[in-house]
């Protein structure tokens, strides 16, 4: 049985997530890809926003910072720039990174800088109550959106892919073994990498669209979503309604402290 | 017609009965009820307008500028760090003299995340060009929200409707909803001095070269001056028609009284109790609320506190470094007056609560002290936390 309680500021317990809710999952299954990498928890540096999933840097004994709304990853970054040793993981949801922080989203993606972002993504605000997000489904009803939401919604993993990331992968709580190996290879890959992971909301998205219980929303991940294996061979009528998961992108490119560090190390060597 | 309402729905409501034609917002505890109901009143058709659900609180004021600099009726509401982050635009749409109307719920800025009262953020925000009005209720939040546009729509000021949070804006109380036909008589559409004219095209919010930009500024200062005659004003036709005023401040039992305190926001409703239990005891206590804190009423706390012997004041909030902010204010518009000496007291941060033993514990002190101390005194601070 794995130990997650030396993980964990136990004192901070019980959790604010509400029951059924998915943050859980994807909090046990990041401690357990950083303990099969075997890193110190001092080399470790967790930063989050605001938000449901913002509030994991608080359960977790590793360097934490909570930051404020959307503005993790810069925070992330000055930490990156100052202490380049320490794995720096940005636990965000979708209405943190891709509403108010949207902007540093893509910049931290395009500059390529070597962090590890863990995006919760459960299509709504759930801290506030329920309010449309992003990345609420067409359709979809919200506290702002009480008779549906009529806009179109973000492909979180897909604005990192264009914006230049390194690595990027989208998981479900359903499949959390999978997802314990896609976070694990994300904190391995240099440069910007995201594990984009639908969680289930059941309390302010789920009761308010019908989702039925916590398990038949979870099961719901399983119909819905196909691999990428699986995609590769499916006509697009087919992928209609689809949610592709496994790794999407995953490539080496230029991380940007490493690039700086060339362009200083030129003049010294020149000097 | 008299009902129950949360305090954030009554300012929804007074929003839904102003017909204001743009909301923008962006959700932020405490004040997501009031865009909640918005949103409603806007998709189901009771309200003629339009939602829209933005990325941040930055873009929903910039949002309801853009709709404002369209010409139409807007409102807008946030907290905390949303109207820190929306900071930037408060200047613009001030500058930009658009009348724009927002909620503005007061919660503790982080970090030290806390949700609960706490008027350091809006007070924060008191040198942009604002008209602030502090609520203690939810009937005058709703009744501060109809006379609010009629004040911004006549200044060509913004103006903030503030209420504590929770306190005011999750608490449930009678409110007497006015008639549509009542309002529309007491404020009727809105009437742009200038807008977006595509028949008169005209370049908004520009360069201000060093020949014209003091005297931008200079307006805005004497439009500030022109409010509380025309808040006067406005009250006074809202009172023949609806029966309730507040003024800019509102004294309670301070004709004769020695010590008097000053506080605003729903701390006021326990003061009363307190002075009520003074004048029982035989202390000549009295209290004076401020509603208006931009501009300050200058004019109308002299004359309420001209012949107090001390005055006490109690503030949620604090500037570091200067002390509780309605008292520094109080301080520097008591110049030229009566110069009575003023007792700083900080209560209440982060949603701490102010009972009636903490305001007995502010008359007490006031009495008690010859002199008040230079620092605002600090109460219910627990000391072994400190060390």
């Amino acid at each position: 049985m794995f130990n997650y309680e030396s993980y964990l500021r136990l004192d901070k317990f019980p959790l604010i997530w509400c029951s059924g809710c998915g943050d859980g999952i994807v909090l046990k299954s990041m401690i357990r890809a950083i303990d099969k990498l075997g890193l110190s928890k001092d080399d470790v540096c967790m930063v989050s926003g605001i938000g449901c999933s913002s509030r994991l840097t608080g359960y977790v004994d590793f360097n934490t910072l909570h930051t404020t709304h959307g503005r993790a990853l810069t925070f992330a970054t000055g930490i990156k720039m100052a202490k380049p040793r320490l794995h720096v993981i940005v636990v965000t949801g979708d209405g943190d990174a891709t509403a108010i922080g949207g902007n540093h989203y893509i910049h931290a993606a395009r500059r390529n800088i070597d962090i590890t972002v863990i995006l919760f993504n459960n299509f709504i605000y759930g801290m506030t109550g329920g309010q449309v997000s992003p990345c609420t489904p067409k359709g979809k009803r919200a506290s702002t959106a009480p008779y549906g939401n009529f806009e179109n919604a973000f492909n979180i993993s897909g604005l990192a892919q264009a914006a230049g990331a390194s690595f990027v992968a989208r998981a479900t709580v359903y499949n959390a073994v999978q997802l314990e190996k896609l976070i694990q290879r994300a904190i391995e890959r240099k440069g910007f990498s995201l594990v984009e992971v639908l969680s289930p909301c059941p309390t302010a998205y789920g009761r308010r669209n019908r989702e039925g219980t916590p398990v038949d929303m979870i099961l719901q991940q399983k119909e819905t979503t196909v691999s990428v294996a699986a995609a590769e061979k499916m006509s697009a009528e087919e992928l209609e309604g689809k949610i592709i998961t496994g790794v999407l992108t995953d490539v080496e490119r230029p991380e940007c402290r490493e690039e700086y560090q060339k362009l200083i190390d030129s003049f010294r060597k020149e000097g | 017609m008299k009902t129950i309402l949360e305090g954030s729905q009554a300012c929804a409501e007074a929003v839904r009965l102003a017909r204001v034609q743009v909301v923008s917002a962006y959700p932020i505890t405490p004040q997501t009820h009031i865009v909640e109901e918005l949103a409603k009143f806007c998709s189901d058709g009771s309200l003629n307008g339009r939602f829209l659900c933005v990325e941040s609180e930055h873009s929903a004021m910039a949002a309801v500028i853009g709709a404002a600099a369209g010409g139409v009726r807007t409102f807008t509401a946030s907290s905390s760090q949303g109207l820190a982050l929306m900071h930037e635009m408060l200047h613009w749409a001030a500058g930009g003299r658009l009348p724009i109307v927002m909620a503005e719920v007061n919660r503790a800025l982080g970090p030290g995340w806390n949700l609960w009262a706490d008027q350091t953020d809006s007070l924060a925000q008191r040198d942009t060009g604002w008209i602030q009005l502090y609520c203690a209720d939810g009937q005058e939040v709703l009744d501060t929200t109809l006379q609010a546009y009629r004040l911004a729509e006549a200044v060509n000021l913004p103006v903030m409707v503030i209420l504590d949070a929770f306190f005011l804006s999750h608490t449930w109380e009678p409110v007497d909803l006015p008639a549509q036909e009542e309002v529309d008589q007491f404020l009727p559409p809105y009437a742009p001095r200038f807008r977006m004219d595509t028949d008169h095209p005209q370049s908004l919010h520009g360069v201000a070269p060093i020949g014209v930009y003091m005297e931008m500024r200079r307006s805005m200062q004497l439009a500030m001056e022109a409010v509380p005659e025309l808040l006067e004003r406005i009250e006074e036709e809202f009172f023949a028609r609806f029966g309730r005023r507040y003024g800019p401040v509102e004294p309670y039992l301070c004709d004769d009284a020695d010590v008097i305190l000053v506080t605003s926001g729903t701390a006021a409703g326990t003061a009363r109790v307190v002075v009520d239990q003074l004048r029982a005891e035989g202390q000549k206590a009295g209290l004076l609320r401020i509603r208006m804190f931009r501009p300050f009423p200058v004019r109308s706390v002299h004359e309420v506190l001209k012949s107090a012997l001390k005055v006490a004041v109690l503030d949620r909030n604090c500037s570091f470094g200067a002390g509780g902010i309605f008292a520094s204010e109080l301080r520097s518009a008591l110049q030229g007056g009566n110069p009575v000496p003023v007792y700083s007291y900080i209560a209440g941060l982060g949603g701490r609560d102010i009972t009636v033993e903490t305001i007995r514990d502010c008359f007490a002190l006031t009495r008690g002290t010859d002199r008040p101390a230079i620092e605002s005194v600090w109460l219910g601070v627990k000391e072994e936390l400190l060390k």
